[in-house]
């Protein structure tokens, strides 16, 4: 296969020895998983500013609990400020990025110069990362930015290895580049569907993913009836015009039989992890996570394989070996087909998904390891949804903590034996038959 | 006292610049495909050449697409094309990417830059950094309100250009979509009929009667809006708050259309800087363009009234 071939491409990455594993955190809960199965540094949407007005996203409070929680581990916290501002939100953005300052945060993440501007000069402890919103996708345009001042440049999504190994080569910079996730299948930021349809402003956080329904192709069957007649096909048609070939009063011809799927631009979700040596080798800084409206159970599954292949590949790149059971773990918390993106070629037919979508994750996170007691063997779990004695299930963690096993009995916090684990949050006794930690995952088969 | 404002249009070919300026443009935009976005037709050096003088030879303008967003592979082939356009003495171009913005500066500096960065020039801020890096012009997003525009203007530091009719751009990908789409359908197709030529649209479920068109060119996929803008109606309040262009899209329709609209939108400027105050918009220069607009093409006022949400 292409992932184990001797990677093509060498660059250097600006910083770091090690690439930065860089995580979505859509709260402060997920902000704690994302650090704790691995995650180098987490990056967050505020209450204002960020591209998904329908988050629930970090209040400055709880900005400063997720620096602190960060902080233990070594990670760091970034902050998404992507929109393309318009007048109206000018005036908070200065005090806003010095709250973001004071709160501990890293750097914020930024598409619009009206907000990398005030951040340079208002609250200059906070690094700019240039937001894959401005599409960069060539060698100068980052060197430009980082003569502003940028430490970090991301990508767009449309850069190929071969494009990101020659802005290595040209441009001493961190850059940043998606390796997982779903994608827009516009160039970011080049996409005003959702306020077309909807009135929803997509650059500004309001995106309603009109790229995901389904349309109906159809060429126009009128003739010369305000549609673009080329020069040529013009002159072509003087001396004597070509009988129409369409049948008077049909004025659209649709492009698709009954029995096909129709159009659509949504794309299928990105996953590199086939490919952790070509990332590395080529000199990528932040390997990026897409998915701050996920849940923890995916950014938990997600960051857990990504760290384990980094990991593995910098300790021994010579001998490292892709694990089919990270493909198996990915594949557990994906919910669209995945496949490459840009990174090798132009993404064609099979990159998209025609038929209708199955939305389903095929596990539930069902619950989460408070405390575990090695001498019984017991763990007290958390229910994060419905199990029952008899159900299979897999504990999974860091460092590569994973077996199944059958739920047994089960008891509440007082030691009455249940018969279903069925009210949310509550703590329930059962025995274990390998050691978990606090934070590790219990997940079940859906259905 | 403002300066009379101007009128653009998009050329697509010699033919189409002519006409264009016997209809009244001021200006024209003209351009690549390869570094270009959108045109209506892409011209050679040679024809850009030919477009300067004819529109030298009476006074007005022509600014060149360069608002494309470059590759690495496109940044060898940019110095060359800079100082042609420098040497052909084209008024402007129109930009997007720093790339082209630094390599305007170091080898065609007597040309000017307009930032056109489409739907992501909404704000005055971000326009004044550029024009802080030596745009001269900053070309409004469509998705800005008629509010947004006139409060802008004072505290722009560069002129403002707003697109006063057609269709826009709502969505461009590099993917190739409609050859993807018929490649899964089984029938491929490779013959690049895909193009703007052939009059493709897409249909929504929910939205029957809107018809968005969509067409390949080497740049991606490109979906243009439903319904033209138009804004003549309201182009008083454009005027009075100072804009400094006005933008005919010409792209998807036929020369005439172009040629008429030109000459409608001339007139009500021409009416406007002779006398502002005894200036009154008039139905019948509607009707004109009602004639002969596309009857499954609405024409509206774009986002100049709407409020979005997000």
């Amino acid at each position: 296969m292409e992932a184990m071939a001797q990677p093509k491409y060498k660059g250097k990455r600006y910083r770091l020895d090690k690439p930065e594993l860089l995580a979505p955190a859509g709260n402060l809960e997920k902000l704690k998983f994302a650090v704790h199965y691995g995650a180098d540094a987490v990056y967050i949407g505020g209450q204002k500013y960020g591209l998904r007005s329908n988050a629930d996203n970090f209040s400055f409070e709880e900005m400063k609990e997720g620096v602190e929680f960060a902080k233990k581990y070594g990670a760091k916290v970034f902050v998404a400020t992507n929109i393309y501002a318009h007048n109206e939100d000018i005036e908070g953005i200065e005090s806003y990025l010095r709250s973001l300052e004071e709160a501990g945060i890293a750097a914020i993440i930024a598409a619009d110069p009206a907000i990398i501007e005030v951040a340079k000069r208002a609250a200059p402890k906070l690094e700019v990362h240039l937001s894959t919103q401005q599409s960069t996708l060539n060698w100068q345009a980052v060197k430009f930015w980082k003569d502003e001042g940028l430490p970090r440049v991301v990508l767009g999504r449309e850069a190929s290895l071969e494009e990101i190994a020659a802005i290595k080569e040209h441009v001493d910079i961190e850059i940043e580049a998606f390796i997982h996730g779903a994608m827009c299948s516009s160039f970011s930021g080049r996409c005003v569907l959702s306020n077309h349809f909807t009135d929803r402003d997509s650059n500004r956080g309001g995106c309603c993913q009109s790229c995901r329904w389904k349309y109906d192709l159809f060429e126009d069957g009128r003739e010369e009836q305000g549609h673009w007649v080329s020069e040529e096909q013009q002159l072509m048609e003087q001396p004597a015009p070509a009988p129409s070939p369409f049948k008077p009063g049909v004025t659209q011809i649709p492009l698709f039989q009954p029995e096909d799927n129709q159009f659509t631009m949504g794309s299928k979700d990105l996953c590199m992890l086939e490919h952790i040596p070509d990332l590395i080798e080529v000199g990528i800084d932040s390997f990026k996570i897409e998915g701050r409206m996920k849940s923890i159970h995916y950014v938990a599954t997600v960051v857990n394989v990504y760290r384990q292949a980094i990991d593995s590949y910098m300790a021994d790149p010579e001998h490292y070996v892709l694990k089919p059971e990270w493909i198996e773990e990915i594949n557990k918390a994906a919910n669209r087909p995945l496949n490459t993106g840009f990174f090798y070629d132009t993404p064609d037919h099979e990159d998209h998904i025609y038929e209708p979508e199955e939305k389903a994750v095929p596990y539930d996170f069902a619950g989460l390891v408070m405390e575990y007691d090695e001498r019984s063997g017991t763990a007290i779990i958390q229910q994060r949804n419905h199990f029952k004695p008899g159900d299979e299930i897999e504990f999974f963690g860091p460092e590569g903590t994973f077996f199944k096993q059958t739920v047994g009995s089960i008891q509440d916090e007082n030691g009455s034996e249940l018969d279903a684990a069925r009210h949310p949050l509550q703590l329930i006794r059962m025995k274990l038959e390998q050691p978990v930690r606090h934070f590790d995952m219990m997940r079940k088969r859906k259905g | 006292m403002s300066i009379k404002p101007e009128l653009l249009a998009a050329a697509g070919s010699v033919a189409d610049a002519a006409a264009y300026l016997e209809a009244g443009a001021d200006a024209l935009l003209v351009g690549e495909d390869r570094f270009g976005m959108r045109l209506p037709g892409s011209l050679t050096l040679d024809e850009i050449a030919q477009v300067v003088q004819l529109a030298h030879g009476q006074g007005s303008k022509v600014y060149v697409s360069l608002n494309n967003l470059m590759t690495n592979d496109l940044l060898p082939e940019l110095p060359a094309y800079v100082k042609a356009l420098g040497d052909i003495g084209v008024d402007a171009v129109e930009f997007n990417d720093p790339s082209v913005l630094t390599t305007i500066k170091d080898l065609a500096p007597q040309v000017k830059l307009h930032w056109n960065a489409e739907m992501t020039a909404t704000n005055y801020s971000t326009a004044n950094y550029w024009g802080s890096k030596g745009a001269s012009r900053v070309i409004l997003a469509r998705e800005l309100n008629m509010d947004e525009v006139t409060d802008m203007k004072p505290q722009l530091q560069l002129e403002a250009q707003v697109q006063v009719h057609g269709m826009t751009n709502i969505y461009h990908s590099k993917r190739r979509l409609v050859n993807s789409y018929m490649q899964q359908q089984g029938r491929p197709v490779n013959d690049g009929s895909l193009g703007k030529e052939r009059g493709l649209f897409l249909i929504e479920a929910e939205r029957q009667d809107e018809k968005y068109p969509i067409y390949e060119d080497i740049n991606g996929t490109h979906i243009m809006s439903s319904e033209d803008i138009c804004i003549l109606e309201d182009l008083h309040l454009l005027m009075a708050a100072g804009v400094d262009s006005f933008k005919v899209e010409t792209l998807l329709k036929p020369r005439h259309y172009n040629e008429v609209v030109i000459r409608t939108y001339r007139k009500a400027i021409d009416l406007y800087a002779a006398d502002a105050s005894a200036y009154a918009f008039q139905e019948e220069w509607m009707d004109g363009i009602r004639a002969i607009q596309d009857p499954e093409r609405e024409l509206s006022f774009g986002f100049f009234y709407k409020e979005q949400v997000y």
